[in-house]
């Protein structure tokens, strides 16, 4: 019975600090509430509408036998790797529309594949729980050279390589991220704190972040810094899971798309969300999301076969692009802000310029 | 029955026919209406009739439907012998790959089939014919048309979870508690949960509660401030955004040629280019060329070793890890150790945190607050002074071009002649 009067001892204590957690709560929200002094669509009503958005297909890559589910460009602005449900990975020359490299993976599902900076290397993964590297030469088969990298205890759901071929971040549905040596496949850093699989991640564009976001089916996104491992910033806001997360281009932001059908804007020096793009007309979740060069449009890929291009500071809607036969899975700005190239579950990529 | 109108499109989407036509499209797919003669399930803006589906049939309310029921259905439509029942081809294809797959059962799946039938034909003529089209609508949506997209198929992402989930589940862990109140140790196993669930529980809210701290004590920017922010980075980036700017030479993708492309590669840098030098230091350095010039302004300035010092910190933070402990070295050596090749310029209470670190403890981190003061100071002074200096003016103007070759040859005799 000791164990009984120890029992109802703790639970006091608990009780008070879960009253002193809700009181600090209250604090941090009033906080919040002073600096939400305008409405960022308001305060940014001095600025010109974007008026004749005009965006066509411009090549269409045919080539997978499955659902398309990753995409990412190379730093040379033509070239892109993708990734199936057919276990196919395929690198375009996307100015020709010709294939260049095919490599067919162990498993199905290749969730993630990336383009290391130097555009030399591509590294993918999905249902194996692994992330492998493959080099790309155009005299031998980039089988032959592979490398298994890194290594989760559920799927990867996504990777990028840091500034360098010798770095690869991994988000996978262990519900953790880690950054992993290539050249010996050693773990440099794991990051756990997410409650549920992590679904996307995105490194911060500025030379001395050090910090990368991530989202994930628990409905948060972290920003972690990269040195420590540590969790510096959470948001919330959304209603469902998070599938995608991209830095605005200056990296004192990020947006996200959720399965609510919604994109948020996350502002790291105000510490919360500060716009929101949706539409009572759109009903279904999206899936990725990205950036044009200036941070004014917000390209978004969704369950519907559509890409709504919003206005980042005025929140509306700039146009909608009947994009493809079926779900958009992943979508991409090109490095120079030329193109945008879309994904889907019809088989196919486009660009669009 | 209804046919399409205005009362299917929502007031608000009366200005976008285009859009609410989509979405009608995409709920037929999913099978919540359905065209009454059709097995596409599309809606047209023409006269086509369409029929609500049943609640209970709708995706959001019922699961997966398994093979068999399907060879029960179709085997059911060929003993209906109607017109309108008639199976189509790929039905047809599809009911004699099931007998082959059923072969065993058939004969139960044929009796069930047969049952089915039966209450059918008890059902008022007019009733028959709603529910025999709610159902084809119903497998229409799960085994659609070939060719037709298959709107019940899971992202495997959100497969693996409900995978997972189910693994857990409360019957699995509800069994565990009955082995163990059965060998008699039940009472304390639930004492010592009881315990650490108290503990895991303070210690939740305590580190909660200082998480909120460390958030209320942290410093945020107003959202007036950062709408600013957000509106200066778009007017200084809009005219190198391809999708707000018509670039010049025109986007490679539209034109099909390459000769925006070509043009960064000629000798002579493009001013766009040039211009975005002066936005931000890091706009400079992320630029080979930029950091090219950068560089020499500063040799010109005797402080050259500031910028390598800064992109060796860089270089070490990406360095496969094998590396990582001779570049420390490396670095240490030639820029902070007493009697450095190319020392620079830290206080000294930095200086004697990084001699520790790397003595003790060598990480591609060891030199960060180096890299920032070094930064910093570079930021806040030379790099003002490149963007006023005749250097940078110069070649923005664009007056560098004939001069180029002859200034850059000369810029090493100048730093030597000023010594």
């Amino acid at each position: 019975m000791a164990a009984e009067a120890l029992r109802v001892e703790n639970q006091e204590m608990i009780d008070s600090l879960g009253r002193e957690a809700e009181e600090l709560k209250k604090k941090l929200e009033e906080e919040k509430a002073k600096l939400n002094d305008v409405d960022m669509c308001v305060a940014s009503s001095r600025i010109d509408e974007i008026s004749q958005f005009n965006m066509k297909t411009r090549r269409a890559l045919k080539g997978h036998q499955g659902k398309v589910l990753c995409m990412d460009w190379c730093s040379d602005k033509k070239h892109i790797v993708s990734s199936s449900q057919d276990g196919k990975m395929l690198v375009w020359d996307a100015f020709t529309t010709n294939k260049e490299h095919a490599v067919t993976m162990p498993t199905t599902w290749v969730m993630a594949c990336s383009y290391g900076p130097s555009g030399s290397v591509v590294a993918c993964g999905g249902l194996d729980n692994k992330c492998t590297i493959y080099p790309l030469s155009m005299d031998e088969d980039p089988v032959t050279r592979k490398k298994a990298v890194a290594t989760h205890t559920s799927y990867l759901s996504c990777c990028s390589f840091t500034c360098s071929d010798q770095q690869i971040l991994t988000g996978s549905g262990d519900s953790t991220c880690a950054l992993w040596d290539v050249e010996s496949g050693q773990l440099i850093q794991s990051f756990h704190g997410h409650a549920g699989d992590v679904t996307s991640i995105d490194l911060s564009t500025s030379e001395t972040g050090n910090l990368f976001v991530s989202g994930g089916c628990d409905k948060v996104a972290m920003v972690w810094d990269m040195r420590t491992g540590e969790c510096v910033q959470v948001f919330d806001g959304h209603d469902s899971d998070i599938n995608s997360v991209k830095f605005y281009p200056s990296g004192d932001a990020f947006v996200t798309g959720s399965d609510d059908a919604t994109c948020r804007l996350f502002d790291l020096r105000a510490d919360r969300e500060v716009n929101c793009y949706r539409k009572e007309s759109i009903i279904f979740g999206c899936n990725a999301v990205d950036f044009s060069i200036s941070g004014r449009l917000l390209f978004g890929g969704y369950n519907d076969y559509t890409v709504n291009i919003w206005d980042v500071l005025k929140g509306n809607r700039i146009s909608i692009l009947y994009a493809h036969e079926n779900r958009v899975s992943c979508l991409g700005v090109s490095p120079d802000g030329t193109a945008l190239c879309t994904g889907s579950w019809d088989y196919m990529l486009k660009i669009w310029a | 029955m209804i046919r399409l109108g205005d009362r299917l499109v929502p007031p608000s989407m009366k200005s976008a026919p285009g859009e609410a036509l989509h979405l009608a499209h995409l709920m037929a797919s999913h099978g919540y209406f359905f065209p009454i003669d059709d097995h596409v399930l599309t809606v047209k803006n023409d006269n086509t009739y369409y029929r609500f589906q049943t609640p209970c049939f709708w995706p959001s309310k019922c699961g997966e439907p398994e093979n068999t029921d399907y060879a029960v259905y179709l085997c059911k439509r060929t003993m209906q012998n109607k017109q309108r029942l008639e199976l189509a081809d790929y039905e047809a294809e599809n009911l004699a790959r099931l007998q082959k797959m059923f072969s065993r059962k058939w004969e139960f799946i044929f009796m069930q089939a047969e049952a089915q039938a039966k209450v059918d034909k008890k059902r008022d003529k007019l009733e028959r014919k709603v529910l025999d089209s709610q159902e084809r609508a119903f497998w229409d949506v799960h085994r659609p048309v070939p060719g037709c997209v298959n709107t019940t198929e899971v992202d495997i992402k959100k497969a693996c979870r409900i995978n997972r989930h189910s693994k857990m589940s409360p019957s699995t862990r509800g069994s565990i508690v009955e082995i163990t109140r059965h060998t008699g140790i039940f009472f304390v196993t639930m004492a010592i949960q009881n315990l650490t669930c108290t503990f895991t529980g303070i210690l939740f809210f305590l580190k909660q509660i200082d998480a909120l701290r460390k958030k209320i004590e942290k410093r945020r920017v107003k959202i007036s401030k950062v709408t600013e922010s957000y509106t200066a980075y778009y007017e200084q980036y809009a005219e190198f955004d391809a999708c707000i700017t018509v670039p010049d030479p025109s986007n490679p993708w539209i034109a099909d040629n390459t000769d925006f492309w070509d043009q960064e590669k000629t000798l002579d840098i493009p001013q766009r280019r040039v211009k975005r030098w002066a936005f931000s230091i890091e706009e400079l350095v992320r630029d080979h060329a930029g950091k090219d010039q950068f560089s020499k302004f500063l040799d010109k300035e005797f402080s050259g070793e500031n910028l390598k010092f800064w992109l060796a910190c860089n270089e070490l933070k990406y360095l496969p890890m094998r590396e990582v402990q001779s570049k420390v070295q490396e670095i240490f050596t030639e820029f902070l150790a007493p009697g450095a090749h190319n020392p620079v310029n830290v206080d000294s209470r930095i200086a004697e945190l990084v001699r520790k670190r790397v003595e003790n403890n060598p990480t591609r981190h060891c030199f960060e607050e180096a890299q920032d003061h070094i930064f910093k100071l570079m930021k806040s002074d030379s790099y003002s002074r490149y963007l006023r200096s005749d250097m940078y003016k110069e070649f923005l103007s664009g007056t560098r071009k004939k001069q180029t070759r002859s200034i850059i040859p000369k810029l090493p005799s100048l730093s030597i002649g000023g010594q």
